[in-house]
C-alpha cells in the first residue's frame, strides 16, 4: 500500500500534477490525487519523510530531468513538476524540522535595486524549491541595505542576485561590497544571473558563480552541496 | 474525406476589381487580334467549326493557322468548365477537392528537373585549431533516374504538408526511352505515394497505357472517373500566343477522356511576354483562356484547371528568374484572374534561383511561398525541393520546405477568439495575478501537446551551431526508412502483365527484392 502511494507520488511528479484539479500529460488524470494530496496521504499513512522525498519526489524529478534533456519535456513541464515538488516540500517542512532532517539549504533570491524584472528570478525560485531547497524570494527592486540586513538576520546559505539591465547589473557588485563591509561576505555563497551578466562579470565582481538559467542554478547549488564538509 | 489543405479566409489580392476587368477585356481583345498562331491542325479545325475565324498562314517549315477566338466562345467555355474539380488518390483520404470560388490551398511538389542533387557531409578541420571540426554539406549534381523518382515519391508521401505529387525528376536511365518513359514515371510515382499524382505526358502514344494503368489500380473506367488518381499538365500554348502541335494533340486527347488537366502557360516577362505587369497578365490570361476554350469545345464539361507559371526574365542571362519579386506578383495576379472566372487555379511558388539549399534558397522560397499562398490558389505547385529555377531537385530541400509550410499553415489558422476563450482568459488572468510569481506558465501545459502552439524550428542546432542541413538530412533518412503503402501484389502483377514497357526492377514484389 505504502509502495503504491510512493509510486503514485513519483508518477504525479512526472505528470506535473500539483493537486487533483491539475491535468497531467497523460489523459484522464484530472480528479485523481495529485502530489499534494498524495504527500498528505503518505504522511497520514506513516511513510517516513525521507522515503517520500527520495523515492517519490526526487525520483520523479530525476525522470523529469531525463525527459527534459531528451527534449520530450519542455520548460513548462519541468516547472509544473518543480512547482508540485515545491508545494509538497511546504507540506513536509514541519515534519522535517520535527525529525531534524537537514534540508539542502536556504536560498535567498532577489532582483537588485533599480530593476523590476522577475521572470527569470521566479523560474529559478520554482526550480530550486522543486529541487529541495528552502527558497526565500525577497522580490524586485530591493535596496542593497535590505539584502545585507536579510543575510545578517536570516543566515541564508546562498544568495541569488538577478538583473536584466546593463544599468542595474553594477548594483550586484555594490551588494557584494556592502556584504564585505559588513563582514558577511564569507557567510553566504553568491550566485548571479540575468540577461546582462556573464561568467566573466561574476569573476569581476567577486561572485561565487554565474548561472545561465534556472536549471544551471540547480546544478551549481547541487555542486556546492557536494563540497559541503 | 478530402484533404484539408488550408483555407484562406481573406485572400490577398493585388488588383482592384477594375483592374481585373481591364485584364479580362485586354485578353479578350488579344484573342481576337492578333489571335493565336496554331500549329495544330485539329485545334484549328475545332476552333473553325465552332465559329472562330481561322486562316491558313504559310511558313517555310510548318503548317500553321491564325485563329481569332471570339469572346462568345470563351465566355461559353468558362460557363461550361466545371467550377469544382476533384483530384483523386489511391488513398481516398488524400483526395483533393478544388472549387474555383473557394480559396482552399493544396501544397504540391514538382516539377520535372533533369538534375538530382545528392548531399553528403564531409568533416572539415580548422587549420589554426585542429581539434575544431565542422561538418559542411557538399552537394553533388547528377542526372535523375527512376530510382530517384521512387525515392522522391516515397519521401513526399510522408511530408505532412504536401497534399499532392507532381513528379520531381526527369527519369534518364539508359533503359528509359521516349516510348516507355510515361508508364514508368507514372508507375514509379503511383507505387510510392498514395497521394494524387499529376504529370506531363512525354508521348501521346502512351496516354492509354497510363490511363489503363490507373484503371487497373482503381478497379475500372467508372472508378477512375469517380476517383481520378492521375491528372495531367499540358503547356499547349507556347508564349507568345502559339498553340504547339504535339502538346495540343495530347491536351485534346486528355480532354476527350474527361480526365483532369491543367492548361498551363509559362510566359517570361521581358522575352516571351511584355516586361510590364499589365502586359504579361493580359497575355498569359489570353493564353490560358484559349486553352480552356479548346478543352470545352473538345469535351463540354471536361475538368480543366487554370494553370499559371509566369516568370520574369533575369537581366543578366535572360533565363527565368523565379526568385524575382515580380514573379510572385504575376502569380498572385493569376490566382485572382482564375477566381474571377471561378475556375480552380494551379499556381507557382517556391521555385528559386539559388542552385543549392542555403540562405538564398530559403529567402526566395519563403518570400513567394508565403505571398502566393496568401492569394489562395487551389493547387499550389510550390516546388518542394526545386532549385536553380526548374533544373535541380534536392530531396533535402523538400524536407526543409515541409518545415516552412508547417509554419505557413500554422500562421494561416483562423484566430481563435470567441466567448469560451474570453471566459477562460478572465479565469487565467484573475488566478495568475493573485499568485506571488505572476506567471502563466502553468496554463501552457493543457495546450502544449494539443497542436495549438507552434513548435520550434525542427532543425535548430544546439547553442550557436547551425545544424540545419545535418538535422534535415537525418529527417530525410527517417522518412525514407518509413514504409509506404505500395500498390498491392495482385494489381501490380496485372499492371506488369498488361501495361507494356515497365521496367522489371520497379516491381517491388519481384523475387530477390
Amino acid at each position: 500500500m505504502s509502495e503504491d502511494i510512493v509510486a503514485a507520488l513519483k508518477e504525479n511528479v512526472i505528470q506535473g500534477r500539483r493537486t487533483k484539479d491539475d491535468e497531467g500529460i497523460e489523459e484522464d488524470m484530472a480528479g485523481t490525487p495529485g502530489v499534494l494530496e498524495l504527500t498528505q496521504e503518505a504522511l497520514d499513512g506513516g511513510i517516513p519523510t525521507e522515503v517520500i522525498i527520495t523515492q517519490g519526489l526526487t525520483a520523479g524529478m530525476q525522470v523529469v530531468g531525463e525527459k527534459f534533456s531528451t527534449k520530450e519535456y519542455f520548460i513548462p513541464d519541468m516547472l509544473a513538476s518543480a512547482e508540485a515538488v515545491g508545494a509538497a516540500m511546504d507540506v513536509l517542512k514541519p515534519y522535517l524540522e520535527a525529525s531534524n532532517v537537514e534540508t539542502k539549504g536556504k536560498f535567498a533570491i532577489v532582483t537588485v535595486k533599480g530593476d523590476i524584472h522577475d521572470i527569470g528570478k521566479n523560474i529559478v525560485s520554482i526550480l530550486l524549491k522543486g529541487a529541495g531547497y528552502e527558497v526565500e524570494d525577497l522580490g524586485t527592486d530591493v535596496p542593497t541595505e535590505k539584502i545585507v540586513e536579510f543575510v545578517r538576520e536570516d543566515h541564508p546559505d546562498y544568495l541569488g542576485l538577478s538583473a536584466l539591465l546593463t544599468t542595474t547589473m553594477v548594483v550586484m557588485g555594490e551588494v557584494i561590497e556592502a556584504l564585505k563591509e559588513n563582514g558577511l561576505r564569507d557567510k553566504v555563497k553568491i550566485l548571479i544571473g540575468g540577461a546582462a551578466v556573464s561568467e566573466e562579470y561574476a569573476k569581476e565582481i567577486g561572485a561565487d558563480a554565474y548561472c545561465v538559467d534556472g536549471f544551471d542554478a540547480v546544478k551549481v547549488l547541487d555542486a556546492f552541496q557536494g563540497t559541503k564538509a | 474525406m478530402p484533404r484539408e489543405g488550408i483555407l484562406i479566409d481573406t485572400p490577398y489580392e493585388r488588383m482592384t476589381e477594375k483592374q481585373v476587368t481591364q485584364i479580362h477585356q485586354a485578353s479578350m481583345e488579344i484573342l481576337g487580334d492578333p489571335g493565336l498562331m496554331c500549329f495544330n491542325r485539329q485545334a484549328a479545325e475545332i476552333f473553325g467549326d465552332n465559329g472562330a475565324e481561322v486562316s491558313s498562314v504559310t511558313t517555310s517549315d510548318h503548317s500553321c493557322w491564325l485563329v481569332k477566338v471570339p469572346e462568345k466562345l470563351v465566355v461559353d467555355a468558362l460557363d461550361n468548365a466545371p467550377k469544382t474539380v476533384k483530384l483523386g488518390a489511391r488513398n481516398p483520404d488524400n483526395t483533393l477537392v478544388m472549387n474555383g470560388e473557394v480559396p482552399r490551398v493544396y501544397f504540391i511538389s514538382g516539377s520535372e528537373t533533369n538534375i538530382w542533387l545528392d548531399v553528403d557531409f564531409p568533416t572539415y578541420v580548422k587549420k589554426s585549431d585542429p581539434s575544431a571540426e565542422i561538418q559542411v554539406p557538399e552537394f553533388h549534381p547528377r542526372r535523375g533516374t527512376v530510382a530517384d523518382l521512387c525515392q522522391s515519391a516515397h519521401v513526399c508521401e510522408h511530408l505532412e504538408t504536401l497534399d499532392g505529387y507532381i513528379r520531381t525528376v526527369n527519369i534518364q536511365d539508359k533503359d528509359i526511352t521516349e516510348d516507355n518513359k510515361d508508364v514508368n514515371k507514372f508507375f514509379a510515382s503511383l507505387n510510392n505515394t498514395t497521394k494524387h499524382v499529376m504529370s506531363g505526358l512525354t508521348n501521346l502514344k502512351q496516354l492509354d497505357n497510363v490511363v489503363n494503368m490507373a484503371k487497373l489500380i482503381v478497379g475500372g473506367e467508372e472508378e477512375l472517373k469517380d476517383n481520378p488518381i492521375i491528372s495531367f499538365i499540358t503547356c499547349l500554348v507556347k508564349s507568345p500566343l502559339q498553340f504547339v502541335e504535339d502538346t495540343t494533340d495530347t491536351f485534346i486527347e486528355i480532354c476527350r477522356r474527361g480526365l483532369p488537366v491543367v492548361v498551363s502557360s509559362s510566359p517570361q516577362a521581358g522575352s516571351t511576354a511584355p516586361i510590364k505587369e499589365a502586359g504579361i497578365m493580359a497575355q498569359i490570361n489570353a493564353e490560358v483562356l484559349a486553352g480552356i476554350t479548346l478543352g470545352q469545345l473538345v469535351n463540354k464539361g471536361t475538368p480543366v484547371i487554370y494553370g499559371s507559371v509566369p516568370v520574369r526574365a533575369r537581366m543578366d542571362t535572360l533565363g527565368d528568374s523565379y526568385g524575382s519579386v515580380e514573379t510572385s506578383q504575376y502569380n498572385v495576379d493569376c490566382v485572382q484572374m482564375a477566381r474571377f472566372y471561378k475556375i480552380p487555379n494551379y499556381s507557382t511558388s517556391g521555385v528559386c534561383d539559388a542552385k543549392i539549399p542555403g540562405q538564398q534558397a530559403s529567402i526566395e522560397r519563403l518570400f513567394s511561398d508565403i505571398l502566393v499562398t496568401l492569394s489562395g490558389p487551389q493547387y499550389l505547385h510550390c516546388a518542394y525541393g526545386l532549385l536553380d529555377c526548374n533544373s535541380i531537385f534536392c530531396l533535402l530541400q523538400a524536407v526543409l520546405d515541409d518545415a516552412h509550410f508547417k509554419m505557413i499553415k500554422f500562421f494561416l489558422r483562423p484566430p481563435r477568439i470567441n466567448e469560451t476563450e474570453i471566459t477562460e482568459v478572465f479565469r487565467q488572468i484573475r488566478e495568475v495575478v493573485a499568485t506571488p510569481q505572476k506567471l502563466y506558465i502553468r496554463h501552457i501545459r493543457p495546450v502544449l501537446r494539443s497542436g495549438e502552439i507552434s513548435m520550434s524550428y525542427p532543425f535548430e542546432g544546439d547553442g550557436e551551431t547551425d545544424s540545419v542541413f545535418v538535422l534535415a538530412h537525418e529527417r530525410m533518412k527517417e522518412l525514407l526508412a518509413k514504409p509506404v503503402e505500395h500498390i498491392d501484389r495482385a494489381t501490380t502483377s496485372k499492371i506488369f502483365n498488361e501495361i507494356p514497357g515497365l521496367l522489371p526492377r520497379l516491381n517491388v514484389y519481384e523475387e530477390g527484392r
